[in-house]
């Protein structure tokens, strides 16, 4: 009787030992299956991007369909001119927020600001398009750099809102005591001793704002818009490495493929290496918030 | 003492050289009470204009519903809510339905999430349970960074890697065995609903393993304690002790993964094969309201034609408010009360 039922427990603890090996397995293998076409993009993209990668690429305007060469010069120059104008007008009212949030925000209007800047981070990009498109582009009446900007500037601001929130209320309250103990006044404690303590997360947050909206295409579609030629005015369309990489992959070319490969390596290598190197030096474990 | 001595000084000083004609003035204020009432300006100032940054959010989202509603009235006028149930998109004659649209984001979302959960969640239970501790960081920033590739270099990968290769070895090969489920036959074009499944899966894991990752973490170490000691095995414990406590929050997790995809624009406009069209099969091409928008936006000619597809932004706009406050909520309510952890 009894060596019956302990060679039935037996049994079935083997039975649920192989379901534990069976999860595990399945788990791992889900991290495989994940990391395969990580390492597929990677791969295609320093495998088909750096072929074609050359100095032309990086200084010269596209060439006319048919001819080889040409570069993406012009797109590298107006995706620079279109976050600058996005982080002049994106990185102070997105910080400026923040310091709000965490510093006198602790009401109801602090609560519904809160929320709605998670509502704005979960809009979709191309819906922010058209919004730029209505307060800028049919102002103007042509498309620019400048509605770009603003529709890059709208994606950046809760994004910065809430890093900026999270990093200020890290800062100890001592220290901020401390500041006013030695009789300075408020707003000069907050930019100089919590803004300045929390600086580095800060710059994180902006950074990721920053890489997230570098490689947006959706909403420059009908706002930046594109073009082939250099372009320094920001109330003229302008092209974009994103927009120019799109393009040229849906066209029919297969110079122009190998010219979108190798944008994208340009674009990720811009992206990956800011976002790295941003984690890197702000250090682990400030970074919420952040995907 | 002397110290008091010399801190009242400068406040009797000015007191001393008045003549009697102005003793009856009060004295004059002290310095430093001079600069803090200056201050008080300043502080009230700065305030205000923190206050202002905040109030941009706000304002921003109020645009983003005025410009929506405003300039969708026109289509919304002429058709109402039929334009949601009917499925011609004809320019040419300015009569506009979106059901393909919401059909085909629906069902791209949809298949997303069928791949992407499992893999997600799996994940996710390797990084924070099994897996050793010197592994945890450098796999989650790994997988955190496919949150980081562009939408237009997934889509890119996609037309150039993952089309061929599912027309050349994974669609014979479904079509071979399910084919008799009617989900998959066809001509294998490569382009078309499956891909754009396929490569919004990849893009929507990140988001769904973070979540997931940060819920089972918000659960109690006793938790798994208690469920070790009565004898079970890591699985066992994972299962009863971790994943039922987070259950809410994994939900959470994935409906904000749904958000993205229902939203996700570029990558799939890249494969889907862009046709208003209905069709049963994976293999069939599809369109989804995001892809319209970004494909014909800036060519729409016509009033009724523009006003239809800000209508659609419109419908995008509402449905991915509401998925993400879901989410939002269910998340909360199982992180709430537990100290703010991070994704990495």
């Amino acid at each position: 009787m009894t060596l019956k039922a302990s060679q039935a427990d037996l049994s079935v603890s083997l039975w649920r030992r192989a379901i534990d090996l069976l999860a595990t397995f399945a788990a791992g293998s889900a991290v495989v299956l994940v990391l395969l076409p990580l390492g597929a993009v990677f791969g295609y993209l320093v495998y088909k991007g750096i072929g074609s990668l050359n100095w032309a690429f990086l200084s010269q305007t596209p060439k006319p369909v048919g001819e080889a060469g040409g570069g993406m010069a012009n797109a590298i120059a107006g995706s620079a001119l279109i976050l600058g104008i996005a982080s002049v007008i994106g990185v102070p009212v997105g910080i400026g927020a923040g310091v709000y949030l965490a510093e006198y925000g602790r009401n109801r209007l602090g609560d519904l600001i809160r929320f709605t800047a998670d509502v704005l981070n979960g809009v979709p990009s191309i819906v922010i398009g058209i919004v730029a498109y209505g307060i800028v582009v049919l102002r103007q009446r042509h498309f620019s750099a400048l509605a770009g900007g603003v529709a890059l500037a709208i994606m950046m601001i809760p994004t910065i809102t809430r890093a900026t929130e999270e990093m200020v209320l890290l800062v100890p309250t001592a220290v901020r005591e401390a500041a006013y103990g030695l009789g300075v006044s408020r707003w000069r404690t907050t930019i100089s001793i919590t803004l300045r303590t929390a600086m580095s997360g800060v710059i994180t947050g902006v950074m990721l704002a920053f890489a997230r909206v570098a490689g947006e295409t959706a909403p420059l579609l009908f706002t930046a818009f594109g073009n082939t030629y250099w372009n320094w005015n920001m109330n003229q369309p302008t092209a974009a490495l994103p927009l120019q990489i799109f393009v040229y992959a849906i066209s029919p070319f297969d110079e122009w493929h190998r010219q979108a490969w190798a944008g994208a390596l340009v674009l990720i290598v811009l992206i990956v290496v800011s976002v790295s190197a941003v984690r890197l030096v702000a250090g682990r474990g400030m970074l919420k918030g952040s995907s | 003492m002397a110290n008091r001595a010399v801190g009242a000084h400068p406040l009797t000083s000015p007191e001393l050289a008045v003549g009697p004609a102005l003793a009856a003035q009060p004295p004059a204020k002290p310095e430093f009470l001079i600069k803090d009432s200056t201050s008080q300006w300043a502080d009230r100032t700065f305030q205000f204009a923190m206050l202002a940054c905040g109030l941009t959010v706000l304002l921003l989202v109020y645009l983003i519903i005025y410009e929506l509603t405003t300039k969708g009235t026109l289509a919304r006028h002429a058709f109402g809510w039929r334009f949601f149930f009917q499925s011609d998109w004809d320019p040419v004659n300015d009569r506009y339905g979106a059901l393909s649209f919401v059909y085909g984001t629906i069902v791209s979302s949809l298949l997303a999430l069928l791949i992407a959960v499992p893999l997600a969640i799996g994940v996710a239970v390797f990084i924070t349970e099994m897996s050793p501790r010197w592994l945890r960081t450098p796999l989650a920033f790994t997988t955190e960074l496919l949150a980081a590739i562009p939408s237009v270099i997934y889509g890119l990968w996609a037309i150039f890697v993952l089309v061929p290769l599912l027309r050349q070895s994974v669609q014979p090969w479904l079509a071979r065995y399910l084919g008799w489920t009617g989900l998959v036959e066809g001509p294998p074009y490569g382009i078309g609903m499956l891909a754009a499944g396929v490569i919004l899966a990849i893009m929507i894991v990140p988001i769904i393993s973070s979540i997931t990752r940060e819920v089972m973490t918000a659960v109690p170490q006793q938790q798994r304690e208690a469920v070790l000691a009565l004898g079970a095995t890591r699985w066992e414990m994972i299962r009863m002790g971790v994943l039922g406590n987070a259950r809410a929050g994994i939900w959470g997790g994935i409906i904000l993964g749904l958000g993205r995809a229902l939203g996700e624009t570029m990558a799939v406009t890249m494969v889907i094969g862009n046709r208003p069209e209905i069709a049963k099969s994976l293999f069939a091409p599809g369109y989804t309201m995001a892809s319209v928008i970004a494909n014909e936006f800036s060519e729409a000619s016509g009033e009724l034609y523009l006003s239809s597809l800000v209508e659609v932004g419109l419908a995008l706009f509402l449905v991915t408010i509401v998925v993400n406050v879901l989410a939002q909520l269910l998340v909360w309510s199982v992180t709430r009360g537990t100290p703010a952890r991070s994704h990495v």
